[in-house]
């Protein structure tokens, strides 16, 4: 490691020549990068050299113009840069090549007469940048991954982590903040080749590198964590290529757990083989609760569709397979309200929010239902609330869950449902919110439009009403459409109160 | 729990058990969580973002959590799970002391990102609950953790318990098991996807109490108390049972929309010591787990639908000697070839050997200039994967995509590729010196 001779006197031409302090001199490079730009120097013309580098040119130390003489940019001398490059610029000088000065300077220079050129991934200069700072990104997170602190004590008796590192790139510098942040509390020390970095709980400093046999040489946690790394692996599957792939050997001779690497892989083929070789055991308890389970669900079954109380049936109806909706559902929603509801109005089924909330019309149709009621004078807490169908139906799209209509055999499979609902409520008058419920209470389908509004009868006698599902409202894209239609919705509420009112509640 | 032994274990001897029994839980992330520091905060820890792995095992899985199971005693009998009760491995038991300064010392030692902490059922669902959160309080409030903690989340737990996991914990997961109902319930009988599912949504709802929307933060409503910031994952079994790769799809899919999940990890099946005879005998290719994952991902981030993939399918299972995007385009050829100084962003991501990060980069860059083959070789490592796909300034794959040995010579391996290889034409960049100044800074 060859100091620069300094002191040599300025050449008058030849090649320009700048000496850096250390590998990943991020400031003295700008610096000097700014004004060779800005004094038109040819990135050609320009031998950077860095102190510690082994791979710079010797033979050129002290030799060359000193950048010294270049007058200092002024503000409209000085090169402009798109604001990417700056961090760009940031990680590509902790690169390893010896080039990447001159390819940092050639981009500068390049950037007044094309000022995208950032954006312009295939350029190979911006190309060879943009995977040189790809790989210091990975050397520093390689760093953050595999130091391996050792614990030691300070002179004044204070403890002290210390960690040998060998990283690929010189990216201590840009990594040691990190240990700051996760670890404030404790004294540390990283030691690597070129550079290296202290805390004391208050201060980083950085300073030259070091050798390795001045870091400890063991930890008292070693062996734990080592009993955890061999305990860990699963020998039934053996994956060498992707392990190296992630954890490239030149990080392992500073790894202690990398010395059971080799045994693991050497014992992985009988130790999987001994587990497929050995007798299998039937499950002891298994046969037994299916066995139960059995039992519950024909209990279930057995209650048919007539239950005690409304518990029981809300039980039944957590198991309820009588159609293949319940295998993408969360849950069954069963209807809620007053037990001795005067009105019940009769939804279609369940939808996102209310499939993960387990209770009917609390999403956006429900909230507009509830504004709805109110304005028509109608106590929800009155009332009994349910759907025709009790488990959501939908399809995948994207990130969301999109509504899908039930199809008239799913409406069938859940009326004896809606039907246990309506034994124990007995309510005077039973809604229906759109065309599956009308479906499901009529048992045949029906057109809204000619027959919302007035009182009808449903298939079993009962009186009956039908008017528009609250979903409808929402989905009409034209405001004023939607006002005029939740004023026709409101009147139909209000029709309903008077017809329960005329018939006496 | 006392040792079957009748001695006391050592703490290695505890490590060594409760470590092998946590192995067959394939999650480890450590991101998505967060950012916080201990700096700022007091103690120890850090969260930045972007999870680490602080080493591989030769299985080829990262280790980034301190994965650990607080007991491998269990009162259930899951097939499939190698604490059930009826197999008849050591049992142990950590304290909570023990788990804490395991974790500490760990992590100080910079072995770990944080702790994965799971547990078979001892006695209760919510008696074993809280010992997992006793655990994570203990690390937060004694000893001010910063660092990442998941716990598995106990799916009949008590709501009071589940509220204080997510306080403390950074991920829950709850495991769904099995791709359907009906393997649940013939190979994990005390287990319900009814149950399952519901915690599930109730993790969800927990979650997204927890979450101011930028309106919110604009009006400055309260910050709401804290749950699970880095969100619920699951894990699924494969092979174990016979569901094919599609169904296994169709009900990640189901619970990615439902739930929110940040992940469903797959887990190829995996011999275990002591194994239920209700159990196949051998493993499923580990291949398998793989192409599901690549399967997933084309669904979250590059626009396939389920009904696509079925496409790429034979019998409802992937292939497993390609990926499934290159299997969907050599079922599609009438798609191709895309030309990349033309098509869609959409379309480009459906080009073999094109990810996310090379299609945003060749966006950007056509607009300045028609690439050319050598263009995409410098953006991407897999450019010779495209190929016979695309259409470049300078590169036709004319009779190549009609090509019935297309296939056979991906499986060959990319030196097979070089086949495609047509002589290299002359670099020639467009001049961009005319372009619009950009936002640019002083250097």
């Amino acid at each position: 490691m060859t100091a620069p001779a300094r002191a040599a006197a300025p050449a008058a031409s030849g090649p320009w020549r700048v000496d850096l302090a250390h590998p990943a001199d991020f400031a003295a490079f700008r610096n000097t990068a700014r004004k060779l730009t800005a004094a038109g120097v040819d990135p050609r013309d320009v031998v950077w050299q860095v102190a510690q580098e082994d791979d710079a040119p010797r033979g050129l130390f002290g030799t060359g113009r000193s950048v010294d003489a270049l007058p200092e940019p002024t503000p409209e001398t000085a090169p402009r840069a798109p604001r990417a490059f700056l961090s760009l610029a940031e990680a590509v000088v902790c690169h390893n090549a010896p080039e990447r000065f001159a390819l940092l300077h050639r981009l500068l220079a390049r950037f007044a007469a094309e000022p995208k050129l950032l954006d312009i991934a295939s350029d190979p200069d911006v190309a060879k940048a943009r995977t040189m700072a790809k790989n210091v990104a990975r050397c520093s997170h390689k760093m953050k991954a595999f130091v391996r602190f050792r614990e030691t004590t300070d002179a004044d008796g204070t403890a002290r982590f210390v960690a040998w590192f060998e990283p690929e790139h010189h990216t201590l510098d840009r990594t040691a903040p990190f240990f700051t942040r996760r670890f404030p509390e404790m004294r540390w020390s990283i030691l690597t080749p070129d550079r290296s970095a202290h805390w004391d709980g208050e201060t980083l400093t950085m300073g030259p590198g070091a050798s390795r046999d001045v870091a400890p040489d063991g930890d008292i946690n070693e062996d734990l964590w080592r009993t955890y790394f061999g305990a860990i692996f699963n020998p039934a599957r053996l994956k060498v290529k992707a392990m190296q792939s992630e954890m490239p050997k030149r990080y392992w001779k500073n790894m202690p757990e990398a010395e059971l690497i080799a045994p693991l892989i050497k014992s992985a083929a009988s130790r999987a083989e001994a587990m497929v070789a050995a007798p299998a055991l039937g499950p002891a308890r298994s046969t037994r609760i299916a066995r139960e389970r059995r039992s519950e669900a024909d209990a279930v079954a057995a209650l048919g569709d007539h239950f005690e109380t409304l518990a029981d049936l809300k039980r039944a109806l957590g198991h309820c397979t009588r159609c293949p909706l319940h295998g993408p559902a969360t849950q069954a929603v069963p209807g809620e309200g007053a037990l001795d509801a005067p009105i019940m109005f009769v939804g279609e089924q369940p939808g996102d929010q209310e499939d993960i909330a387990g209770k009917p019309f609390v999403g956006p149709a429900g909230q507009l239902f509830d504004r709805a009621l109110a304005d028509a004078g109608i106590d929800r807490n009155r009332t009994f609330i349910t759907n025709a169908v009790k488990h959501f139906k939908f399809e995948p799209r994207g990130k969301r869950r999109i509504h899908q209509k039930p199809s008239i055999s799913e409406i069938h499979a859940c009326e004896a449902w809606l039907t246990a609902e309506r034994r124990f409520v007995r309510p005077r008058l039973t809604v229906a919110l759109g065309a599956s419920a009308a479906r499901s209470l009529l048992g045949r389908t029906v057109t809204i439009g000619k027959m919302r509004g007035k009182p009808l009868d449903w298939a079993d006698g009962t009186p009956g009403f039908l008017t528009v599902h609250p979903s409808f409202l929402l989905r009409l894209p034209d405001e004023s459409a939607r006002r005029a239609e939740y004023d026709k919705f409101v009147a139909d509420l209000s029709r309903v109160r008077e017809i329960s009112v005329a018939t006496g509640l | 729990m006392p040792p079957s032994t009748g001695r006391t274990r050592s703490l290695k001897e505890k490590l060594a058990i409760l470590a092998d029994a946590a192995k067959y839980d394939a999650s480890c992330a450590s991101s998505g969580t967060t950012k916080r520091n201990a700096k700022a905060s007091g103690g120890i820890g850090s969260t930045e973002g972007s999870g680490i792995c602080h080493a591989y095992a030769p299985d080829g899985r990262c280790i980034s959590l301190l994965k650990l199971l607080l007991t491998n005693a269990c009162i259930y009998d899951c097939a499939y799970c190698i604490n059930r009760v009826s197999s008849r491995i050591e049992r142990e038991a950590f304290t909570v002391e023990e788990v804490v300064d395991l974790t500490l010392s760990f992590y100080r030692r910079n072995y770990i990102e944080g702790l994965f902490l799971s547990s078979g059922i001892i006695r209760s669902a919510d008696h074993t609950m809280e010992q997992l959160v006793r655990v994570a309080r203990t690390l937060r409030l004694e000893h001010r953790f910063q660092g990442y903690i998941h716990l598995k989340t106990i799916p009949d737990a008590s709501p009071e318990l589940l509220a204080e996991a997510g306080r403390w914990a950074d991920r829950l997961s709850i495991n769904i098991e099995l791709p359907t109902e009906r393997s649940l319930t013939s190979f994990a009988p005390e287990k319900s996807s009814r149950i399952i599912k519901s915690s599930m949504a109730h993790l969800k709802t927990g979650i997204e109490a927890a979450k101011r929307t930028p309106r919110e933060e604009k009006t400055g409503r309260a910050k709401p108390r804290r749950f699970a910031p880095a969100g619920q994952s699951t894990q699924m079994i494969v092979g174990a049972d016979g569901a094919s790769d599609l169904t296994i799809l169709t009900t990640s899919r189901t619970l990615y929309t439902s739930y929110d999940l940040r992940r469903v990890y797959y887990s190829a099946f995996s011999p275990i010591p002591d194994a239920s005879s209700a159990l196949p005998p051998a493993p499923p290719p580990l291949a398998r787990e793989h192409r599901l994952y690549q399967a997933d991902w084309l669904t979250r981030f590059y626009g396939f639908e389920l009904s696509d993939l079925e496409g790429a399918t034979a019998g409802g299972m992937l292939d497993l000697e390609i990926d499934p995007k290159l299997a969907w385009a050599l079922a599609h050829r009438e798609a191709f070839p895309v030309d990349l100084n033309r098509a869609p962003r959409e379309m480009l991501l459906r080009v073999p050997g094109l990810g996310v990060k090379a299609v945003d980069a060749i966006v950007r860059t056509r607009r300045y200039r028609r690439m050319r083959f050598e263009d995409l070789a410098r953006l991407t490592p897999t450019a010779r994967k495209a190929k016979p796909f695309i259409v470049l300034e300078g590169w036709q794959p004319a009779r190549l995509l009609d090509d019935a040995a297309l296939r056979q010579r991906f499986i060959k391996g990319p030196s097979q590729l070089d086949l495609f290889a047509a002589p290299p034409p002359p670099i020639a960049h467009t001049s961009t010196a005319t372009l619009p100044l950009a936002a640019t800074t002083v250097l």
